[in-house]
């Protein structure tokens, strides 16, 4: 049984990594901003056979927060082997171009937040010496694009945070899992029209979840991300200014 | 934002622009569901026709959240949107089956009353909808109620069976079945008519599941030869529930491939594998769901798409009346290679529910100019018997076939009124029926 900590367990991906996890026999410990919902996912996660389920309601942004429901967690599982860290918001690229509040909100709430948990679980799992901590970045965070580079930003930010990480945490046998999921179908993008490069919160979860098994570094989800991805970064800056991305 | 999307069902005909909504938790769809004046909560879409096609739909997409199990009686809650695949996966491995189950894994709970769907054991368990507990839903008014059959009875049997018609459903608790096995095991009887057919599913009546696919291109004497299959559930195997992902259909192909596909399925069965009275052991999944193998085998059709036209006619001259309509749908040359056919048992008292007791028949349609008078002629030759269509299935049935097939309409309306629904839940199969 692994006793995993959900952080922004309300999540239509986290949510169905859960379900995996549940499907397993795992402790799950969820950490989310409504607490009803949470209650709704941890009856359902308890039916699908998660040894245990506690919930934890807080806001992310409220930084001085985290020590507290770190302690929380490794107490009412006594300790916590991985760490799954998913919340975050769609910002709001034109509110964001109109106002320096909304802009650095978005960049706490995707960013600051993520570093925050992930520096105090750093030092934790570094001392333990084991544990496995998996981030949800984004493709939209390896190249700023003019369509919503504050949320892009933001998840840069937290890639660069997690490799750095990887590389001084790989001698204390903790991994670090930096996730990159393209466009998902979530009630986040519900505004969104949908195509063919879209894909589902439980696909993508499958594969979140075999990428924490297998202990891998990066992972695009879909994989063919990594192609789209690899083309958009080579394009050179001169081009890329005028390709309306 | 009012983006509209173009949906269908399953059988791709007919197709409407509609605005579709995914609220993100049941209490997100009950807002929704309040502040829409008019609208049609859509589960999974695998109804064929246009039961929930309409200028609004609320999608249950994100309710499909479990609620409660007790391994030790069987009773499970669960909210509307959760598929039956998702159900069987949990319940299974306690020893738990569903009570009755369509030929789809893809159907939501709360679809699956609203079709008031039947299985392969019509003849000994009935449908879906006898054994729901209770359903929580939200009426037109916006109140919430839990209804069963002794709570708001009138609202309960309206709402099994009634597409959707009367109310959001948000929640059910349903009575599962006790089994031993992953396993069932199954007899393969051969019949050489519509005849034999019958006298077959009469032979086994006692049987937990039966059902048969016919051959729609024999004719004369042979005409209505059948593969009969009869199933129990195994006592031993284990209760190791596989689930394979299906293999996908990603475009729509010419309509020719399913024909030779389905003619293929058939000859194997008939021919190759079916030895009359052969015994075999299979495994739930594809003994209940042989085609969620093959995801969106819809799209075979082709765009233009198809109807699945499925009937009943009444036991008395059943058999008699059988053949003269697959002699009509010979003569058409317009049917699929294949149909299913099945022995239904008795009635129950939802007022839109389809089974009657006697037998039931189910084929598709590619859809063409042709196709239309062909069922509205059938119909006419279905009702004229006695019988019906499923609401279900249906895409094309008029308002006066349904009125006088249905009888119980005018009462469902009735119960519709009593609870706020009328004008407030419609499809586009309800306004084409002339439902209010």
């Amino acid at each position: 049984m692994t006793k995993v900590l959900v952080i922004g367990a309300t999540s239509a991906i986290a949510e169905h990594c859960a379900r995996i996890w549940a499907a397993r026999g795992d402790a799950l410990y969820l950490v989310a901003r409504n607490g009803e919902r949470l209650q709704t996912i941890a009856a359902d996660l308890k039916v699908r056979g998660s040894a245990q389920v506690n919930t934890y309601c807080v806001d992310l942004n409220d930084i001085d927060s985290h020590a507290a429901l770190l302690d929380a967690a490794d107490a009412a599982m006594g300790g916590i082997d991985t760490v799954l860290i998913a919340h975050g918001t769609l910002s709001n690229q034109k509110a964001c171009e109109q106002s320096v509040d909304e802009t650095l909100t978005e960049i706490k709430t995707n960013a600051l937040s993520a570093i925050s948990l992930l520096t105090l679980i750093a030092n934790r799992f570094e001392a333990k010496r084991a544990g496995t901590i998996a981030v949800i970045s984004s493709v939209a965070g390896d190249r700023g694009r003019a369509s919503n580079y504050v949320y892009g930003s933001s998840k840069a930010m937290v890639t660069a945070f997690t490799s750095g990480l990887q590389q001084r945490l790989h001698k204390s046998n903790v991994s670090v899992v930096t996730i990159k999921p393209g466009f998902v179908d979530t009630p986040m993008t519900a505004e969104h029209k949908k195509g063919l490069l879209w894909a589902k919160p439980a696909a993508v979860a499958a594969k979140i979840v075999k990428a924490i098994d297998t202990k891998k570094s990066e992972v695009y989800a879909p994989a063919f991300w990594w192609a789209v991805m690899a083309v958009i970064k080579a394009i050179p800056s001169k081009i890329f200014k005028n390709v309306n991305l | 934002m009012n983006t509209t999307t173009t949906i269908s069902g399953w059988g791709s005909y007919p197709k409407q622009e509609a605005q579709v909504l995914t609220p993100p938790s049941c209490t997100a769809l009950q807002s929704q569901a309040q502040t829409q004046p008019s609208l049609i909560v859509r589960g999974m879409g695998r109804s064929y026709g246009d039961s929930a096609n309409a200028s609004v739909v609320v999608q249950t997409t994100y309710c499909d959240h479990f609620i409660a199990f007790d391994a030790s009686t069987g009773l499970l809650t669960a909210e509307a949107g959760i598929m039956l695949r998702d159900i069987l996966q949990v319940i299974v491995a306690k020893g738990w089956f569903l009570p009755v189950t369509p030929g789809t894994s893809y159907v939501t709970l709360g679809g699956a009353i609203a079709s008031d769907v039947h299985g392969k054991n019509h003849h000994v368990a009935g449908t879906f909808g006898q054994h729901v507990v209770s359903i929580t839903m939200q009426l037109g008014t916006s109140e919430v109620v839990t209804t069963s059959p002794i709570q708001l009875p009138d609202l309960f049997h309206a709402t099994c069976g009634g597409m959707g018609l009367t109310g959001v459903i948000l929640s059910a608790t349903i009575q599962l079945i006790p089994i031993q096995s992953a396993f069932i095991t199954q007899k393969t009887i051969k019949a050489d008519c519509i005849e034999a057919a019958c006298e077959a599913f009469e032979a086994n009546s006692t049987s937990t599941y039966s059902v048969a696919w016919i051959d729609c291109l024999a004719k004369g004497k042979e005409l209505g030869r059948s593969v009969l299959m009869v199933g129990e559930h195994a006592e031993s195997g284990g209760m190791n529930l596989t689930i394979k992902d299906p293999i996908a259909i990603p475009i729509h192909t010419p309509a020719a491939l399913l024909n030779s596909m389905t003619m293929k399925a058939f000859n194997t069965a008939y021919c190759a594998k079916a030895k009359d009275n052969k015994i075999q052991t299979v495994p739930l999944m594809p003994y209940f769901y042989p085609l969620d193998a093959i995801g969106g085998w819809n799209k075979l059709y082709g765009k233009a798409g198809f109807v699945q036209y499925q009937f009943v006619l009444p036991k008395t001259d059943g058999v008699t009346n059988m053949r003269t309509i697959l002699t009509q749908i010979a003569e058409s040359g317009q049917g699929s290679f294949l149909a299913v056919l099945k022995q239904f048992g008795a009635a129950n008292d939802n007022l839109l529910s389809f089974p009657i007791e006697g037998y039931t028949l189910a084929l598709d349609f590619k859809m063409t100019p042709s196709t239309i008078p062909l069922l509205h002629k059938l119909d006419d030759m279905v009702a004229d018997m006695g019988g019906r269509g499923y609401l279900a299935k249906d895409a094309v049935m008029r308002e006066v076939s349904f009125k006088m097939t249905y009888p119980n309409w005018k009462q469902f309306e009735s119960v519709r009124q009593k609870y706020g629904a009328i004008g407030k839940f419609a499809s586009a199969q309800s306004k084409r029926l002339g439902l209010a």
